[in-house]
């Protein structure tokens, strides 16, 4: 069932839910009075390392792989420490530093506004896309492109069609070739399809991603094989497993953020005249957790803590664990549900999803606890279409030019 | 670096090893000076120079300039509590080509946590953030003939950067130095100055003990120094110092002749008349009045606005404004082009306006 109002749901009063709201900006506000000294060391030694596992897997490719004895032993190292750098740099880095959650720092060199991220979407599409887009409709059908990418049917309120049936493949092939379907994310293709996209909008959007994108292959399968010499088959392959292993493992945890069973989808009703408070609540509703050990968190860049990352998208990451504990505490004083599991279960439940969604409702059972609301033909909204923004979200620009040139 | 290595071909051909990021990146976690992203110094020496002051001697890393005029301020962003926070000051030391390392001297002010933390917390080894020099308080080159100085206080940091030019240049014209100090204890290169004065006959030195022997009264000027009418002046002091020696030398006439510095950010005038700023990119908007700044109202609006010194020296603060109008506090001007580029720090709404952040 989708939302049509969430504190009615939640069988929350107007004074319980305003409670609730001004609970949440109290915690918001101890982390902003807190951030300090040991936050800015924490971003600053992760940053340290991410680049020193960069270095480490290139000179290991590139000088390890010319003796016959060494060559594969250093194609295997090579490719991990590359993929542990692009994981790293995607999701606890470029995904948290893009959201402004360290722009308190006033350091322009770890700044939402000129972060360009390791991956060949464009920084400033993705603060569009997902900063604005994604944070605020959170869930909201029609309006949040995330509930499958314009790909894949996540939501029985979503029409079937019988090119759905494919959907288990193009799961596949999403989850394998994660960087260019985020990377074409912003673009809408469903709306470039039905010729409601501004063509010199999408002209320049693509100008982006084709020199963003061709950068990322040159040096991953260009540059880095043509210095390895002879060798030049061995890195590119490694370099192109470092690639798939960090899209498989982005993959898996951005589909254990949103998919399985407990999080909720909303009506367009919900969103008109929403409150902060509500707005709150669409958040804790729409989210959802797994639970791990510090560094399952920090590999999957705290977003094991989506719903508290929903909360307050521009604190800093590594205060989300600390931040749960009184979110969950806040979850059990006014009965709302919180959404957590094992990572292996949260994401077995967004691949059933992904499967039973495949095929019309009528031959599956929903997973949610109450039957979905009548499917209705959404468009997609563009951004003249949607409310006015709210605040907190990150900021994302369209004016600055990210690229940065030599100097 | 000049010669026959093409750097700028080398390093943007190391763009391609590192995209998105440049080498300069990867090459900072070797060395920290090794980047010219952001300017940076290594703090390598504090030195004290009386109970309250101290001379950080800083060596700058890729990117610096070592041609600042003297007089000139820098601007040093030093990260406390996480947080970069930025301060100009003087720079005391002589400009040198070949030079590795610049002078900076800071008093530490009564509630100035930023010059306490300078002066007493700053340990060698640290990074801090630079800005290149900036302002016009210098002294030409040739100097002119005939120098009068009038200072107060830590106002000689500059002063101390021009009498060290002219001393290695050996160009020393006839020099009269007014240096008042609140005691002999505070007085800044106090020993520095007496060895100046010994060295060059026609430097001449009067020190003012204000604590015991009062203010410096202008009208005495005639006493202390009879041909300062044909003097080139240059002044640098506390605010209400300042203030009387440019009435002085406007009721004479000479205000031509008058060179001043000022540290302090003194917003004057009837300030802006207030209104809403909207923040383009957040959407979130604030409701001020004539005398916020449109820093000070971001911030007030959890935006992360960047800044700098606040006091409009170093345009760390400049944002677009893309429609309305905004005045600069310190001197009533008026900006309201579309597009035009504001300091945030001093300016505040004239009307409702919109900013690019």
């Amino acid at each position: 069932m989708a939302i049509s109002d969430v504190q009615e749901y939640m069988h929350l009063t107007d004074e319980e839910i305003e409670q609730l709201g001004r609970e949440l900006d109290a915690i918001r506000k101890d982390i902003e009075e807190s951030r300090g000294e040991k936050d800015a060391a924490y971003i600053n030694r992760l940053i340290k390392i991410q680049r020193g596992l960069a270095v480490a897997g290139r000179l290991t490719l590139l000088l390890g792989t010319h003796s016959k004895r060494t060559r594969i032993p250093a194609a295997v190292a090579g490719s991990t420490l590359l993929a542990l750098h692009k994981i790293l740099e995607n999701m606890e880095i470029g995904h948290n530093v893009m959201h402004g959650q360290w722009d308190w720092m006033n350091d322009p060199e770890i700044h939402s506004s000129n972060w360009e991220w390791d991956t060949a979407q464009p920084a400033e599409q993705w603060k569009h896309s997902h900063n604005y887009v994604h944070h605020q409709f959170t869930n909201v059908l029609g309006y949040d492109n995330d509930i499958g990418y314009g790909i894949l049917r996540m939501a029985r309120e979503q029409k079937w069609h019988p090119m759905y049936l494919g959907q288990p493949v193009y799961n596949a092939l999403l989850a394998s070739l994660f960087q260019w379907g985020v990377a074409l994310h912003d673009l809408d293709i469903e709306r470039i399809r039905k010729g409601e996209k501004d063509p010199k909008e999408m002209k320049r959007q693509l100008k982006q991603i084709v020199r963003k994108g061709r950068n990322q292959a040159l040096k991953d399968y260009v540059v880095y094989p043509v210095l390895a010499g002879p060798k030049w088959r061995t890195t590119m392959a490694a370099n192109a497993a470092a690639n798939l292993t960090r899209n498989l493992w982005a993959y898996v945890i951005i589909f254990c953020g949103h998919f399985p069973d407990g999080a909720l989808h909303f009506t367009e009703e919900e969103i008109e005249d929403e409150t902060r408070a509500e707005w709150y609540l669409r958040q804790i509703l729409g989210a959802a957790n797994f639970k791990g050990g510090p560094l399952l968190h920090i590999m999957s860049g705290n977003l094991g803590f989506q719903i508290e990352h929903h909360l307050f998208p521009d604190l800093p990451s590594n205060r989300y664990a600390e931040i749960s504990v009184k979110v969950r505490a806040l979850c059990e004083k006014y009965d709302i549900p919180y959404t957590t599991g094992p990572l292996h279960k949260q994401y077995g439940q967004a691949l059933r999803t992904i499967i039973k969604l495949s095929v019309p409702n009528s031959w599956t059972s929903s997973d949610q606890p109450e039957p979905p609301t009548p499917s209705r033909t959404r468009k997609r909204k563009s951004d003249d279409e949607r409310p006015s923004r709210i605040k907190e979200l990150g900021v994302w620009s369209r004016s600055k030019s990210t690229e940065r040139k030599a100097s | 670096m000049s010669g026959t290595i093409p750097w700028e071909r080398v390093r943007r051909a190391g763009d391609k090893l590192t995209t998105p990021l440049l080498p300069d990146d990867y090459l900072r976690l070797l060395n920290p000076l090794w980047s010219s992203r952001e300017l940076r110094g290594r703090v390598e020496k504090v030195v004290p120079e009386t109970e309250d002051a101290a001379t950080l001697v800083i060596r700058p890393g890729w990117g610096w300039r070592y041609d600042h005029k003297p007089g000139q301020y820098v601007g040093i962003g030093v990260q406390v509590d996480g947080k970069f926070q930025w301060r100009s000051y003087s720079v005391s030391s002589a400009p040198r080509r070949s030079g590795r390392t610049i002078a900076i001297t800071v008093r530490a002010m009564p509630e100035g946590l930023m010059s306490a933390h300078l002066v007493k917390g700053l340990e060698p080894g640290t990074i801090v953030r630079l800005a290149l020099p900036e302002g016009d308080f210098v002294l030409p080159d040739p100097p002119p003939e005939k120098v009068l100085f009038l200072v107060g206080g830590s106002g000689v940091t500059p002063v101390m950067a021009m009498l060290r030019t002219l001393d290695r240049r050996g160009s020393m014209p006839d020099v009269v130095l007014h240096y008042s100090s609140p005691t002999e204890e505070r007085m800044i290169f106090k020993r520095e100055i007496d060895e100046l004065e010994d060295k060059h006959e026609h430097l001449t030195v009067h020190r003012l003990y204000t604590d015991t022997d009062g203010m410096l009264e202008l009208a005495d000027l005639d006493e202390l120094c009879p041909d300062w009418r044909e003097r080139e002046t240059y002044a640098c002091g506390p605010g209400p110092m300042l203030d009387a020696i440019t009435e002085h030398f406007e009721t004479t006439g000479l205000e031509e002749h008058l060179h001043l510095e000022r540290f302090s950010l003194e917003l004057g005038g009837d300030g802006g008349e207030g209104g809403t700023i909207t923040f383009r990119n957040s959407g979130k908007t604030v409701e001020t009045d004539g005398a916020t700044t449109v820093l000070e109202a971001g911030e007030e609006a959890g935006i992360g606005m960047p800044f700098g010194c606040r006091m409009g020296i170093c345009h760390t603060c400049t944002l677009t404004l893309v429609s309305g109008k905004v005045r600069d506090l310190r001197n009533g001007d008026e900006f309201g082009q579309p597009n035009e580029p504001v300091q945030t720090c001093i300016t505040a709404a004239v009307g409702d306006c919109t900013l690019d952040i």
